[in-house]
Parts: structure tokens; sequence; C-alpha cells
């Protein structure tokens, strides 16, 4: 029996999220895991005060480093992310993020379901360059340090699965909660109930992650082609794609998170997923032979 | 010929993206990180 690309994808989904989260038992004791693999970031966008977390977000500790007296801008997580992004590109968030599995599993809840507006995608990209880049080096206080601004004042990721568990464990801290939790509560419920309705809505609308990684779709070694040779334009793909990508006209564009619903629905078999050295030694062997 | 300059190009990048995380881990931000990862981000949890 032949496993199709959706299966895998799900079960490597859960592989990444049992392995981005295997401290469990730390929601009953509200304790963080503090040993050795705290020193690496995830791949994928996954909280670091979540109590089951093994390892640090990227985008935490970028605003960490960037945010701190010593120095402005991290090469070590800038340098992870570009590993990570010439290697997969966008196949980070869909497969290896725990944050958009979540949102899948939201999305099941059956509702009434929507597609937003082209124009709200490009937020993400303020969020990338503004927000985690920008402002942590720029507003700083009397000592030089900036604030997480993307973790304290937006991050729903953060209020779901360490904000949430860590104020249910620790009622001591539940006294401080003020106004910046009710935001963060109010931005978390709103992700929760448009990622009900829209597919994974976070990562289409303010993901910074996935921001960073969409600039290296075209350039990873994991790439999308059609054969449009073989295709016959029928619209499958872009009616199926779950997040609003056509690709046939664009099948390596900045939005595509390679979760491979094209490639199972193409009747042609048009679209594949394949390293990118092989698919131009294929295109280049059928023009040798054409030739 | 094209399939072995993109393998180059990427190559490269990976380098340069493996001599970054070097450099950074080398003047400490890996502790950095680490530090803020080990303890509860009041930030991120909504306390400030």
């Amino acid at each position: 029996m032949k496993i199709g690309i959706s299966v895998k994808r799900k079960i490597l989904q859960f592989i990444s999220f049992a392995l981005s989260d295997p401290y469990i038992g730390n929601f009953y004791s509200g304790k963080l895991y503090k040993g050795f693999w705290k020193n690496f970031c995830n791949p994928g966008l996954n909280c670091y005060s979540c109590p089951a977390a093994g390892l640090s977000c990227p985008i935490g500790a970028m605003q960490a480093v960037n945010g701190s007296i010593d120095f402005k801008l991290s090469f070590y997580v800038l340098g992870t992310l570009c590993a990570f992004g010439i290697l997969l590109g966008r196949a980070v968030c869909g497969f290896l993020c725990p944050f958009g599995l979540l949102q899948e599993l939201l999305y099941k809840i059956p509702s009434p379901k929507k597609k937003i507006r082209k124009e709200f995608r490009y937020i993400k990209y303020v969020m990338l360059f503004l927000v985690v880049g920008m402002m942590p080096v720029l507003i700083t206080n009397a000592m030089g340090m900036g604030d997480p601004f993307f973790c304290k004042y937006i991050c729903p990721a953060g209020t779901l699965e360490g904000g949430i568990p860590m104020l249910l464990a620790h009622a001591e801290i539940s006294d401080m909660a003020g106004w910046l939790l009710a935001l963060k509560l109010l931005i978390a419920a709103c992700t929760v109930v448009g990622c009900i309705l829209v597919m994974r809505l976070f990562c289409k609308v303010l993901c910074p992650l996935g921001a960073f990684y969409g600039f290296f779709n075209k350039i990873s070694f994991i790439q999308l082609e059609t054969d449009q040779n073989a295709c016959v334009s029928c619209g499958k793909c872009a009616k199926v794609c779950p997040m609003d990508v056509d690709p046939s006209a664009d099948p390596n564009s900045m939005e595509c998170i390679r979760c491979g619903k094209c490639v199972s629905v193409c009747d042609q078999q048009a679209i594949s997923i394949r390293k990118l050295a092989a698919a131009q030694q294929k295109r280049e062997l059928k023009q040798s032979a054409e030739n | 010929m094209t399939q072995y300059r993109g393998i180059i190009i990427k190559t490269v990048l990976l380098i340069i993206a493996a001599g970054m995380i070097v450099y950074g881990v080398s003047r400490g931000e890996m502790a950095i990180a680490f530090n803020k990862a080990i303890n509860i981000c009041f930030e991120c949890i909504g306390l400030g």
C-alpha cells in the first residue's frame, strides 16, 4: 500500500511536535526544561516558555539577542534560520512547525470556511523586519536593552503554549496579570477563532518565521516543480491549496508551505516536489533528448 | 552544468550560514538565548 504525501506529512508533523515538546509532564508541575537542548533553536515556532518545550523559540531567541546590551544582531539565530531556509524553505512550516500543526487541527473543527484578502499577508513582513528585527534594537531602556516586542505584545503561540499553562500552574504569578495579558489573550482568542475559519491564518498574516523562510522558497534544496507541458490548467491545484497559491503559475511562491496537496490532486502528475538538482537534471535530460 | 552551479551556490550559502552560527556562538550569543529560554519569559506569557 502506497502512503500518500498528505499522510506522510501528517506523521512527520506529529513526530516533529513530539520532539519539540517532549516534556509533557511539565504541564502539571509548571516547570521549564532547563537542559542542554535549550541551547538550540526549533526550526518552527514553539514558545520556549511552554512547559513541554525542549528547544528554544527562534523568534524569541532572535529578539533576546537583538535586544541585549552586548549585541544588536544575532548571527547565531540568523545563521540557524538561514541554514533551515536553504535546506527546506517553507517546508519547515508545512512539515516541522508545531504551531502550524495546531492551526491545522483547529481548522478541522466544523465551521464555515473563509479566505482572506491577499493584502493581509504583507503584515507578516512588517512583523519580521519592524517588530522582530528593528524594534528590540531601536527602542531600548536606559541600560540599552530592548523588549522582545513580538513576544510581548503579539505572539499568540506564547499565550497559548506558555501563558495559559503557566498561569494555571502558578497561581502566585497570576496576581501580576494586567492589561498586557488581556491584550494577549484577546489576540490569542482571535487567532484561535480565525484559525478555525481560515486555514493557517497566523501563518498567512502574522508569522515572522514564515515570512523569513518564504524568501528561501525559490532557492531552497526542496522545490515544487510544475511541468507546463503536462499541465492542462484545470485549476484543481489552486483550488485545493491551503495557502491560496496557484502552483501551476508560481510553484515556488513565498507562501507555499510544500504541503503537497497540489501534487496529490493533480491528475496529470504535472506537479512534483523534488530536490532542485534532480528537477534540473530531468529538464536538461529532456532538452538534450529533444535536441 | 546548471545543476552543479545551483548546488554550488546553495552549498556556499550553507557554509556562510554555518559560519554565522559559529561566529554567533563564539561571541556568546548562545548563552543569552539559553538564559532566556530556561527561565519563564514574562513577556511571552503576557505578564510584561
